[in-house]
């Protein structure tokens, strides 16, 4: 099809609709809106990973972005009762500034990444990094150490939460 | 290349969602929304190192990204609880009101 295999059409898609579900993120001005089109890109980067053949980290990727995080949000926000008329909306001229300064941070990074393309890899590995067999390999045998590190971080995280989500209670 | 598609596209894409992430920052005053957005950023990267961890056929790229997915889960779960307890006592999560601290 015009010169390109599916990959790449996919690849093409995929980067358009997670572009597209990002910028209505910023720019929606209901916050639930917002909730809901930062899980369809999420889902998109999903997509991503399973073409590079990673597929444990899309399906990690589905679990804790789609389904648990983005389940926080959506309950804070139906917590707290927000809508669009409660929206505060900054003034014209910050946004305008908010966008410049993008602009050229984008300037800047793709003027730095310029003529990456012929980057020198001497090293080609397998291609099955992203298996469920080779990650758990080097999970469990490099990075033992940091993975257990991360469960204390969990657990702190799980005790801090619920620490600062208790009310207040006199004695 | 990875399955006929050059890194640099998707440098540019990581590059892309990266910037949406910052201009949300700068832009949106609902803490929450500027939460989301800082999850924006955190994937474009993600999304840059597990490319890299394909194109050279190395598994440490993606271990990295699974212990940032943990830390933005435990980062997400207290920077909400925090936000629910500004919210009761000052009735709103507006960033611009919450200066409190400056003077």
């Amino acid at each position: 099809m015009l010169g390109y295999t599916i990959t790449q059409w996919l690849f093409g898609i995929l980067s358009f609709m997670s572009i597209m579900f990002a910028l209505m993120v910023v720019f929606t001005r209901n916050p639930v809106h917002s909730v809901l089109y930062l899980v369809l890109t999420f889902f998109c980067i999903a997509g991503h990973y399973l073409l590079m053949n990673a597929q444990f980290l899309a399906v990690v990727h589905i679990a804790v972005y789609a389904g648990a995080i983005m389940v926080l949000f959506l309950f804070v926000i139906m917590l707290l009762n927000l809508n669009e008329d409660t929206e505060p909306q900054k003034t014209m001229a910050s946004k305008l500034i908010a966008g410049i300064i993008g602009g050229l941070f984008l300037l800047v990074l793709v003027g730095a990444l310029k003529g990456a393309e012929q980057l020198n890899i001497t090293r080609y590995g397998h291609s099955e990094a992203g298996l469920m067999k080779n990650l758990g390999k080097v999970l469990f045998k490099e990075y033992l150490f940091p993975f257990e590190i991360v469960s204390v971080l969990l657990l702190a995280a799980l005790v801090g939460a619920i620490m600062l989500g208790k009310k207040e209670t006199k004695e | 290349m990875i399955n006929g598609i050059p890194i640099n596209m998707y440098m540019m894409l990581s590059v892309v969602l990266f910037i949406i992430g910052v201009v949300g920052v700068m832009a949106r005053r609902n803490t929450i929304i500027v939460f989301m957005c800082i999850e924006l950023m955190l994937n474009a990267v993600n999304l840059l190192l597990v490319a890299f961890s394909t194109l050279h056929g190395d598994t440490s790229g993606q271990v990295f990204v699974f212990f940032i997915m943990a830390v933005a889960a435990s980062e997400v779960a207290v920077g909400l609880a925090i936000l629910t307890m500004i919210y009761r006592n000052s009735k709103s999560i507006d960033s611009d009101l919450l200066s409190k601290l400056k003077n």
